[in-house]
C-alpha cells in the first residue's frame, strides 16, 4: 500500500513536471478558460440596440426625428435622403450601409429591413411591430429569415479556416517533426519551390471544398447566390491566402502535429466565436469588438454574405476585400519567409559552392 | 570537399571549435565522438543547415551532395517506390535513369521485394538502407550519412556498411558519424570529437600508431582516472612504462578515443 502511494505521488510529480514545461497546454489550461469567459462573457449577445438606419424620400427629416425617439427603439438614423426613393434605399442596403431604410415616399411608409443581418432584423421588425399600422415592413434578402442562409456563407468561411489553417501545419510540421526537412533543405530544390509545391495541393482541395459546400449549401438549404461569382471568387482567394498563410506560420512555431494543432485551435476559436456569424458585430461592446477587426473570418463572411444574399457589387465590398488583402499579403509573406529560415537557416555564411568537387 | 576551422555555436553552448575535415573522394572520413560531441553538428554545418560562425566550408554543388539525416530518412506515408519517385524527381532524374538507377540500388539493398510497403512500415534497418538508398539516387560525388547504423542489428550493420563500402569503391567521397568505433577503423580517415573538438584525426592505423603508452589488462587498476571497465576486467592507459610484470596489449582506436576523451577530462 505505502509503495503504491508513492509510485502514484511519483507519477503525478512527473505529470505535473512535464506539464509545467509544456507552455501550450498550460496555456490551454489557463489562460484559455480565463479568455474565453471574459471575452465571450462580453460578446455573447445576440440584442442588438442600435440598427444604423436611413429614411428616404420626401419627408426622410421628419419620420428621421420620429424613429429615433420612439420608445425601445434601436434605430440610429446614420442616412437622411429626401430625394431617395425604394430603389436608393434598396441599394443602401445592399450595400450594409445601413440596416434598415425606411422609404416615406409610400403611404404609410414602408421600412426595407436587411434579412442578411438576422439579429437586427429581428430587433427591426419586433421594433416596427409595436407600432402597428403606422409602417409596413419589407423584408429583402432573406424574406423568411432563414438561420441557414445567414449562415451558409459564413460556414464556408469556417471550413476554409479549418482547412487552411489545420491541414496546412499539419502537412508542413509533419517533414519537421519526421527530420525530411533537412532532406528537403540539402536538395537541390529552391526553397521557394519547395514551399510552393507544398501549399498548392492544400490551395487546391480548399478551393475545391469551397466549391463543393458552396454548391451543397444553395441545394440543401436553398440559399441564393445573388451576386457575381467572380467578386466571390476574390474573395475567397484573398482569404485562401490568409489562413493558408496562417497554417504555413503555425507549422513554424510548432516542433510536432500535437502542437500544431494545438496552435491552430488558439487561431480557429477566436474567429467562430467573433467573426460576427454567431454574435452579431454590433452586438459585440467595443472593448471586445476591435479583435472581431483583426480576425479574417469578420471580412470573409462580410464578403460571402454580401455576395450570396444581397448581391453586393464589387464597389460595395471595397473595405472587407482591401482588408483581407492586406492580411493575404502580410500573412502570407512573413510565414513563407519563416519558414524558408527552417530550410536554409545556415543562409550565406559560407564560401560559395562549386561547381564540381 | 574540405572545411576549415569551422566554429558552430548554439546560444551560449560551443558546438563546434576550430573543427576542421577533409573528405578525399573514393574514401570514407568516420567522425567519431561520444553523444552530444558535435558529430551531427558538423555534418549540418557541411550541408549549410546550421549557421558558422567562424571557419569555412568548400562544398560541391548541391545537386551532387547525398545527405541522410540521423532520423528517418524517408517519407513514411510513401512506399517505397514513391519514395525513390519523389527524390529522383527533385533531383530532375530522366525517367528511364532513375528506374535503371533505383532498380540496381534497390536489389543490392535487399529491397526489390518490398517495393510497394510504406516506407513507415519498413524494419529499421530496412528503412535506413532505404535511406541510403535515396541518398545514392542521383550518384553524388559527396554521401553525407548521420549515424547510418545506429540502432541496427549486426547483420543490417554488416549489410549497410556493404553499400556504404561499394559507393566509396566507386570513387564516392563518403563521410559519416558513428559511434561504434570498430566501424571507424574500416573508414580511410577517422576524426574524434568530444565537446565540439577534434582531439585525433587520421587514418586509423596512424592515429592509433602515433598514440603514446601503452594498455594493461588488469582486474584492479592503480590509476582509476586512466582506467575504464572492459569485459569482465578493465583496460588501464599507461603513458609511459607500465609496472613490471603487468600484461600489456596494443592500443585500438576505441582505447586511443577513449584515452583522449578521458585526459580531457583530467586535463593532462
Amino acid at each position: 500500500m505505502r509503495s503504491n502511494l508513492k509510485s502514484m505521488r511519483a507519477m503525478i510529480l512527473k505529470e505535473f513536471r512535464e506539464l509545467r514545461r509544456d507552455h501550450r497546454t498550460m496555456g490551454m489550461l489557463i489562460g484559455m478558460p480565463v479568455l474565453l469567459l471574459v471575452v465571450f462573457g462580453y460578446a455573447a449577445n445576440f440584442t442588438v440596440d442600435n440598427v444604423p438606419t436611413a429614411t428616404v424620400g420626401p419627408q426622410a427629416e421628419q419620420v428621421a426625428q420620429q424613429v429615433e425617439v420612439i420608445a425601445q427603439a434601436p434605430f440610429d438614423v446614420v442616412e437622411v435622403d429626401p430625394g431617395g426613393n425604394a430603389a436608393t434605399a434598396e441599394d443602401l442596403l445592399q450595400r450594409d450601409s445601413v440596416d434598415v431604410a425606411i422609404d416615406t415616399g409610400q403611404q404609410p411608409p414602408v421600412a426595407y429591413i436587411d434579412g442578411s443581418s438576422l439579429f437586427t432584423a429581428q430587433t427591426s421588425i419586433a421594433a416596427f411591430n409595436r407600432l402597428g399600422d403606422q409602417v409596413t415592413v419589407e423584408i429583402l434578402f432573406n424574406p423568411e429569415l432563414k438561420t441557414s442562409w445567414v449562415m451558409v456563407p459564413a460556414i464556408i468561411g469556417l471550413i476554409l479556416t479549418f482547412i487552411g489553417t489545420i491541414i496546412t501545419s499539419i502537412g508542413m510540421v509533419k517533414e519537421k517533426q519526421t527530420g525530411t526537412i533537412e532532406q528537403l533543405a540539402v536538395m537541390p530544390i529552391k526553397p521557394s519551390t519547395v514551399i510552393l509545391g507544398k501549399i498548392l495541393p492544400y490551395f487546391l482541395l480548399a478551393t475545391l471544398d469551397m466549391v463543393l459546400v458552396t454548391v451543397l449549401g444553395m441545394v440543401l438549404f436553398d440559399v441564393p447566390f445573388n451576386g457575381s461569382v467572380g467578386v466571390f471568387a476574390i474573395g475567397a482567394g484573398l482569404f485562401l491566402f490568409v489562413v493558408l498563410g496562417l497554417g504555413v506560420f503555425v507549422s513554424t512555431i510548432s516542433q510536432n502535429v500535437g502542437q500544431a494543432i494545438q496552435t491552430a485551435f488558439f487561431f480557429l476559436l477566436p474567429q467562430i466565436l467573433l467573426s460576427g456569424f454567431i454574435f452579431p458585430l454590433e452586438a459585440i461592446p467595443w472593448g471586445v469588438r476591435w479583435i472581431s477587426y483583426f480576425l479574417p473570418l469578420t471580412y470573409f463572411t462580410m464578403v460571402s454574405q454580401g455576395v450570396m444574399l444581397r448581391g453586393a457589387p464589387l464597389d460595395a465590398l471595397w473595405f472587407p476585400l482591401i482588408m483581407l488583402a492586406i492580411m493575404a499579403v502580410v500573412i502570407f509573406t512573413g510565414a513563407v519567409l519563416r519558414f524558408r529560415r527552417n530550410l536554409a537557416p545556415g543562409d550565406g555564411r559560407r564560401s560559395k559552392p562549386k561547381v564540381s568537387a | 570537399m574540405s572545411a576549415h576551422e569551422l566554429t558552430v555555436r548554439f546560444g551560449h553552448v560551443l558546438a563546434l571549435d576550430a573543427v576542421s575535415l577533409q573528405t578525399p573522394p573514393g574514401q570514407i572520413t568516420a567522425v567519431v565522438g561520444g553523444d552530444g560531441a558535435g558529430k551531427t553538428t558538423l555534418l549540418e554545418a557541411l550541408v549549410d543547415l546550421v549557421p558558422i560562425e567562424a571557419g569555412s566550408v568548400d562544398s560541391p554543388a548541391r545537386s551532387t551532395i547525398g545527405f541522410m539525416p540521423a532520423g528517418a530518412g524517408s517519407w513514411s506515408e510513401l512506399s517505397v517506390d514513391e519514395n525513390v519517385a519523389f527524390v529522383g524527381g527533385s533531383y530532375g532524374l530522366a525517367t528511364d535513369v532513375l528506374t535503371t538507377r533505383a532498380d540496381d540500388l534497390l536489389t543490392r539493398a535487399g529491397l526489390s521485394d518490398v517495393r510497394d510497403r510504406l516506407a513507415g512500415q519498413l524494419s529499421g534497418g530496412m528503412r535506413k538502407k532505404l535511406g541510403f538508398c535515396l541518398a545514392m539516387l542521383h550518384e553524388p560525388q559527396l554521401l553525407i550519412l548521420d549515424e547510418p547504423s545506429t540502432g541496427l542489428d549486426p547483420v543490417s550493420r554488416v549489410e549497410l556498411w556493404r553499400l556504404i563500402s561499394e559507393a566509396a569503391a566507386r570513387g564516392t567521397a563518403v563521410v559519416l558519424t558513428t559511434t561504434y568505433l570498430d566501424e571507424a577503423e574500416r573508414a580511410g580517415s577517422v576524426l574524434v570529437l568530444e565537446r565540439g573538438r577534434a582531439l585525433l584525426s587520421g587514418s586509423p592505423q596512424d592515429v592509433v600508431s602515433s598514440y603514446p603508452g601503452v594498455i594493461v589488462q588488469t582486474d584492479s587498476p592503480t590509476r582509476p582516472q586512466f582506467a575504464w571497465r572492459h569485459g569482465t576486467g578493465y583496460r588501464e592507459w599507461w603513458p609511459d612504462d607500465p609496472p613490471k610484470g603487468s600484461t600489456t596489449t596494443a592500443l585500438t582506436l576505441e582505447d586511443v578515443s577513449i584515452v583522449a576523451s578521458l585526459r580531457q577530462e583530467v586535463g593532462s
